[in-house]
């Protein structure tokens, strides 16, 4: 499409109009989009007086960022008064591990069944590929029961566990569908000169996957750091991700509501994972499309 | 065509060392293998299970047949999180459809500052549902957001939608489609950039205008794309759990219940563990009626290109 104003014959008045017209919708899409972002950054740095008598719009007359150290160190959650901190670390402690061993794991996998395919192989990757579609209430009953079982019930390590095992569908749907374009004769060369599984794994797909490690490991970030649904299933107490320390602090009724906080705690949770986006926009968009989209 | 397969071609003779390859990948594929058939397959299997037992507070394997799912469709609470399903979902992927499009359609108009543009429609994909629940709950508080904003303009407006049990499943929808719409948009743009320019340019010279172009052949050939985005969007829409949780908690009363959230309150406040299970393999089942369909013919398609 973007050729065709070549074509446009004279420009007219009307065309100019349409012009203008189209910015004018594309701002106010814009203004939409940035709404809320705007709201939450302008609450957390106004104080609760600021809150009450100028309501909601409006940039802040003093700015102080106390809400927002009363939100890392200082907030309760729950009975716990210690801020969103500890929580924060939680989700750092359960994301960080989770999305190395899911993207590791996606490798190996996503290298062995394109280039070292076995009878079977195929029906391997697509009874793997349907942990990609279930939704995933199917699942945590059991899990929560296993998790107690196995007493790793309100600890970070059985969410690292949870999410390598549900995450591992989606990072070998990205490593298969990456390593398929990698041509076969560059593993058959290797074959012949006598390089096995793991080297030619470390030596010639390795340095091949920046590209793909990263859109791997930004959807996995962004999918763990984000998930609520197992972390408030399996870990509603002290072992809790930031999301669910969030929520509980947002609809926590006790007290006086400190919106302010609140907004803090929010964009401190949404930090992460909002510079991932900016820093690298364009992995995220391809993995977003490619998770989605499931090849 | 196995490599393997080749290798051995080349050397003549399989070797030993050779055979022991073809199991290395076995091997290394076997443990995610076993996770899936245990953490996937059997939980599915163990849940299908539960929903057809006895089970109440604590799992309980004496058969029950279809009781479970009876006294599912008895419960009125379950109705509503149908319907919700259904409004929820039906005005948010139209939604997210018509303001993707619109979006994409408008930003292909060779549009100074693109990219800013693009990146500011699309950054609240990046967010956890729970922070969006958080944001627009304060924007639609009426005590102290939007309505209390303009009624300090002297406008006299109400939009208290938050508390009233009609109005809350719109904010919902209002709150998932600025979360989701960038995404449709990016998705669609993609597909956009992809058409044949060719004929484009053969139509244009043939004196068609802008808007037929797009009705007639640009967005004809992107038909895949809606596909792709509809199925993402009812996936979405289906699995919505964490947005209702931040910002209705399904109230006021149950009136913004969803299937999810219903399934999680069965199951963990209300300990009906039977009836939270046969929630959830309703769910199972409606995602299936969506992804397999599709993925029949993404496979389908595959196979004939």
């Amino acid at each position: 499409m973007a050729d065709l104003p070549q074509y446009a014959g004279s420009d007219s008045a009307m065309r100019v109009a349409l012009r203008w017209g189209l910015y004018l919708m594309l701002a106010v899409f814009a203004a939409f989009y940035l709404l809320p972002l705007f709201v939450m950054v302008t609450t957390s740095v106004k104080s609760l007086d600021e809150i009450r008598s100028a309501g909601l719009i409006g940039l802040p007359r003093d700015i102080t960022l106390e809400p927002w150290q009363y939100a890392w160190s200082q907030a309760c959650i729950g009975v716990q008064c210690e801020g969103i901190a500890p929580f924060f670390w939680n989700s750092v402690r359960m994301a960080v591990p989770a999305v190395v061993l899911s993207t590791l794991l996606g490798a190996l996998n996503g290298y062995a069944l394109t280039k070292w395919k076995f009878k079977g192989s195929n029906i391997v990757f697509a009874m793997l590929l349907f942990g990609c579609f279930i939704p995933f209430q199917v699942v945590i009953l059991p899990m929560a029961r296993t998790l107690g079982i196995l007493g790793l019930s309100n600890t970070v390590t059985g969410l690292v566990m949870v999410h390598v095992v549900y995450g591992m569908a989606f990072t070998t749907l990205f490593f298969r569908n990456y390593y398929v374009s990698i041509p076969d004769e560059l593993v058959k060369a290797a074959t012949i000169d006598g390089a096995g599984f793991f080297t030619i794994f470390t030596r010639i797909m390795l340095p091949l996957s920046p590209p793909i490690i990263v859109v791997c490991v930004i959807w996995q970030f962004t999918q763990i750091w984000n998930d609520f649904l197992f972390g408030v299933s399996f870990a509603s107490n002290t072992g809790s991700p930031l999301t669910v320390a969030l929520n509980n602090l947002v609809n926590t009724s006790t007290g006086v509501k400190q919106y302010n906080v609140d907004m803090a705690a929010a964009l401190i949770c949404a930090l992460p994972t909002l510079l991932i986006y900016v820093l690298a926009g364009k992995y995220f968009v391809r993995g977003l499309t490619a998770g989605s989209v499931k090849g | 065509m196995s490599v393997i397969a080749d290798a051995g071609l080349v050397a003549a003779r399989p070797s030993l060392r050779e055979a022991l390859q073809a199991r290395v990948s076995q091997i290394v594929v076997a443990p995610s293998f076993a996770l899936v058939l245990f953490f996937v397959y059997g939980f599915i299997f163990w849940t299908i299970y539960v929903s057809f037992s006895e089970s109440r507070m604590l799992p309980n394997y004496t058969w029950a047949g279809i009781d479970r799912y009876v006294q599912l469709w008895n419960t009125p609470r379950w109705h509503t999180a149908i319907t919700n399903l259904f409004l929820f979902g039906g005005s948010f992927i139209a939604l997210c459809m018509a303001i993707g499009l619109a979006l994409a359609v408008m930003l292909d108009q060779r549009i100074r500052a693109e990219g800013a543009l693009r990146t500011i429609y699309l950054y609240p994909m990046a967010l956890s549902f729970i922070v969006s629940g958080t944001a627009w709950k304060w924007i639609l508080n009426p005590g102290t957001g939007l309505e209390a904003y303009f009624k300090s303009l002297g406008w006299d407006v109400s939009i208290g939608w938050l508390t009233d049990s009609q109005m809350a499943i719109w904010c919902l929808v209002l709150a998932a489609v600025w979360q989701s719409s960038g995404f449709v948009m990016a998705l669609f743009l993609a597909g956009l950039r992809g058409v044949d320019q060719e004929i484009v340019k053969a139509a244009y010279l043939d004196g068609a205008t802008l808007p037929k172009i797009y009705m007639r052949i640009i967005i004809p050939s992107i038909r895949p794309v809606f596909l792709s985005a509809l199925v993402v969007l009812a996936h979405l829409a289906i699995k919505s759990f964490d947005l209702v949780k931040a910002l209705t908690n399904g109230g006021p009363g149950t009136s913004t219940d969803l299937p999810a959230t219903f399934m999680h309150n069965f199951t963990f406040e209300r300990n009906q563990l039977g009836i939270g299970a046969a929630s959830a393999v309703m769910m199972l089942c409606t995602v299936m009626a969506v992804i397999v369909p599709y993925l029949y013919s993404e496979l389908r398609g595959a196979k004939r290109g």
